[in-house]
């Protein structure tokens, strides 16, 4: 019994390891690795909360439960753009933190294999790749990978340097 | 989540039990020292509770407890039965609460799930030492117990069922005596016993305080009574006798007590009784206990969300855009029945968890004890209002900053008698302790008449640890005395064992707002200081207005609104900087636009097309400007969520809440937004 309870959680686990969600932000396209996903909704009222980074668009309603969105494409400095009905909310659950992610348009669900996957180029110039972990490769197709938890956890970096 | 495993039914059942028993016990300990003598009822409660204990753990296996339950029994069973006259009430108090901590620290690992592994052998030493000597002063008293017999009643031939009618007759003699010994023993279990008593009869030895006319007269009632033997024994050999051969042989104990822990397991007890006044309370406490059963807090949480989810979804019911501008009488109808049993069972929930708060007061009674030992200051605590009732979840939050409060009231602000004495005061300080009901909020006050607060010293240590931001010309007394507040900040020169880490009073304000409370302090120089803790009853479920601003709502606690009117353009002054200030009746308060706070886009910017809410808070009022009103409703107060709180604490918002509609309104902080 035991075993197979066993072997049945190493089966999710393997469904799970080396498939992504894939998203695109303007001509980008980006992956979340799909363990994080619960759901993916279209986008709703959103409730705007004050004194927010402006990343934070503010709260929503989800069957009761109350989660925070962040629109990605200001998260990554990007021009914002007006929603419409491509705009997908994604729902990852990070660390027993649920929060929505705004979209463009959210592709498909990818199995990049392993050597699929290379590390993104290390270079110490302006660009941002803090929030990419790796590099996919699927097909012609190059995807983003995100490091979700630093997608979180990074800003209370940026607010102490706000502060000083 | 650990715990839920570990804690077995039974284990649970024994922990919260031991534990109210022990609250129960300290409480009666505690006025019986206070009276300095321990009354009969005093020691029988006393004596009842620690046989409880005994019981349930000697059953859950805890045998330390068990054994040192049992020397404390020992000990006020002497007390109950000799009454001895020389004896050290203080001490004896002192012992007895030491035990009382042992017992609760053993219960508090049992619940952290650890194994209960304290040694209670010295306390037992201890308290068989107090014995020793206690029975050695009373050596002299001779018990006034009273006359002895020995009986042997044969029945009449034939009459069957000898063991029972025997056992009949034990319980009959309970009511006149309180020990019995008789013989054969096992008169229900044994069959053989009926041989017996039809060959032997059926021999009883007791004591009794009744004339040898009235036992007699007890014993020709028996039915089928054949013959009767009744001797009055002179002198105690024979009983002395009977009682040796009692004590190798534990099996033999019959004990009265309707408890079931007993029945179930032999135990070892040295005494037999049957007490007579002991029963009847006994039976009495298992009637009351009968009709409460015990809940788990998780499931009483849950139930509340439950009950907050129907209410916003008979919200989502009623006020269902579709319905709108339909004419559906019967729906009103039922809407209104609905809302009404809503509303009750909202109540209900509410009432479920809301406990007293004298059991949180009590335990400050053993606090102020052991200080006034320690300190050796001389100080009286008095209580007012322990039936105020508070949810239960609030009452583990006041629980602790209160204790510091009184430790701190005890350490700091009571002087020590011959300072009273000098300054005119009685000589006993006196804590005060009060909890009433305010509207939606309950007060606790503490008060004490020590020394009051040193303006000087505050501010002097304020400077020190660069606290303050004001000139001190500019503070008012309050804002002074409020200083003390802040983190890192402590008086007292000399850290003690109870209070002066100076990590004391910005906890207690931390703990009180977390649970959406205020705390105050008011002093006078030689008349004592007055610490006001003001917390809400309850937090999840908050009478509300809902306000639109733009397309944003918010919803404001109807209990800090005094007024909403519409202003009228000149009524508006605005002075140099901008601030925009109001004039009703004469007072002059300042306005706040939501949409210019909130940076909010609305139409509605100029002062006439809108709406003025007055909302007060303390004693501060501001006036808040908003597009309009939405109408009043009863909203479930949910946190914003840990990443919004994680970036930022907004000042100002209380946390949100969901709308019939399913949209989302902020709730805002009155006191916050004044404190901007």
């Amino acid at each position: 019994m035991a075993e197979s309870v066993e072997n049945s959680m190493d089966m999710e686990e393997d469904t799970q390891t080396g498939r992504f969600l894939t998203f695109s932000l303007g001509k980008e396209s980006y992956g979340i690795e799909i363990k994080y996903v619960t759901e993916i909704i279209g986008i709703q009222a959103i409730t705007e909360i004050p004194e927010l980074p402006e990343y934070v668009k503010g709260i929503i309603n989800l069957r009761g439960k109350i989660i925070p969105v962040m629109d990605v494409r200001l998260r990554f400095k990007k021009q914002a753009r007006a929603y419409n009905d491509r705009t997908c909310i994604v729902v990852i659950d990070i660390k027993e933190i649920s929060i929505g992610l705004i979209v463009d348009t959210v592709s498909e669900v990818l199995t990049i294999p392993e050597e699929g996957i290379v590390e993104p180029p290390k270079m110490n110039k302006g660009f941002n790749n803090r929030y990419i972990k790796n590099i996919g490769k699927s097909g012609n197709d190059v995807k983003l990978l995100l490091d979700c938890e630093k997608l979180l956890t990074e800003d209370e970096m940026e607010n102490l340097t706000e502060v000083i | 989540m650990t715990n839920l495993y570990i804690n077995e039914p039974m284990l649970d059942m024994f922990i919260f039990e031991t534990s109210q028993l022990i609250g129960q016990l300290e409480k009666s300990i505690l006025s019986s020292e206070k009276s300095n003598c321990y009354t009969l009822e005093g020691i029988n409660e006393i004596f009842r509770i620690m046989h409880t204990i005994k019981g349930s753990a000697a059953m859950m296996m805890f045998n330390d407890i068990a054994t040192l339950a049992h020397s404390t029994e020992d000990l006020f069973y002497f007390l109950r039965e000799k009454r001895p006259k020389i004896m050290d009430c203080s001490i004896l108090s002192d012992l007895v609460l030491d035990g009382v901590d042992f017992i609760k620290m053993e219960v508090e690992k049992i619940k952290k799930g650890e194994a209960a592994d304290g040694v209670a052998e010295d306390l037992i030493k201890k308290m068989k030492d107090f014995l020793s000597v206690i029975k050695q002063h009373n050596s002299t008293e001779v018990c006034i117990d009273k006359n002895v017999f020995q009986a042997i009643v044969y029945f009449e031939l034939g009459c069957e069922m000898e063991n029972i009618r025997a056992y009949t007759l034990i319980r009959n003699l309970s009511a006149l005596t309180h020990e019995v010994f008789y013989e054969p023993e096992n008169i229900l279990e044994d069959d053989d016993s009926i041989e017996y008593i039809r060959q032997d009869g059926f021999k009883i030895i007791f004591r009794t305080e009744y004339s040898y006319e009235k036992i007699h007269e007890f014993f020709e009632q028996t039915i089928f009574l054949r013959e009767l033997q009744l001797i009055q024994l002179e002198g105690n050999d024979k009983e002395q006798q009977f009682f040796n051969s009692e004590q190798g042989q534990p099996q033999n104990a019959f004990i009265e007590t309707g408890d079931i822990y007993k029945e179930v397991i032999p135990k070892e007890e040295t005494v037999h009784r049957l007490g007579e006044e002991y029963t009847p309370r006994e039976a009495q406490s298992a009637i009351v206990q009968q009709s409460i059963i015990s809940v788990s807090v998780p499931k009483l949480d849950k139930l509340m969300d439950l009950v907050g989810e129907m209410v916003i979804a008979e919200a989502m019911v009623i006020q269902n855009p579709d319905l709108k501008g339909l004419e559906l009488d019967n729906f009103q109808k039922a809407a209104r029945q609905l809302s009404k049993i809503t509303g009750e069972m909202q109540d209900m929930v509410m009432s479920i968890r809301m406990v007293p708060l004298s059991a949180t007061f009590h335990k400050m009674h053993r606090i102020v004890r052991d200080m006034c030992k320690k300190l050796g200051k001389e100080v009286n605590l008095e209580i007012m209002g322990e039936e105020t009732e508070v949810d239960k979840n609030i009452i583990e939050h006041i629980s602790d900053p209160l204790m510091h409060l009184v430790r701190n009231a005890l350490d700091h602000g009571i002087e020590f008698s011959e300072d009273r004495l000098a300054k005119g005061k009685s000589q006993a300080g006196t804590i005060t302790l009060e909890a009433k009901n305010a509207g939606s909020d309950v007060l606790v006050i503490l008060k004490d008449d020590g020394k009051g607060l040193s303006k000087e010293k505050i501010l002097k240590k304020a400077k020190e640890n660069s606290l303050l931001h004001k000139p001190e010309t500019e503070m008012s007394d309050k804002e002074i005395f409020n200083l003390i507040f802040l983190p890192g900040f402590s008086t007292k020169e000399n850290i003690t064992e109870f209070s002066g880490r100076g990590v004391g009073m910005d906890v207690v304000t931390k703990n009180i707002e977390m649970v959406g409370g205020a705390v105050s302090v008011d002093s006078m120089p030689d008349s004592g200081t007055t610490i006001t803790l003001k917390i809400p009853l309850t937090l999840a479920i908050i009478d509300g207005m809902n306000i639109k601003v733009g397309d944003a709502r918010y919803t404001i606690p109807t209990v800090s609104i005094k007024e909403s009117f519409r202003p009228k353009e000149d009524d508006i002054i605005t002075d140099p900087e901008g601030n925009e200030m109001i004039m009703v009746r004469g007072q002059c308060y300042p306005v706040l636009r939501i949409h210019e706070h909130f940076k909010v886009e609305t139409s509605s910017t100029q002062i006439c097309e809108g709406i003025i809410i007055m909302a007060q808070q303390e004693d501060k009022t501001l006036c808040i400007f908003a597009d309009e009103l939405l109408g009043q409703q009863q909203v479930v107060v949910k946190g914003l969520p840990e990443y919004i709180k994680k970036i930022k604490k907004i000042k100002g918002l209380a946390g949100c809440t969901l709308l019939g509609d399913g949209s989302i309104s902020l709730i805002l902080d009155i006191a916050g937004m004044i404190g901007l």
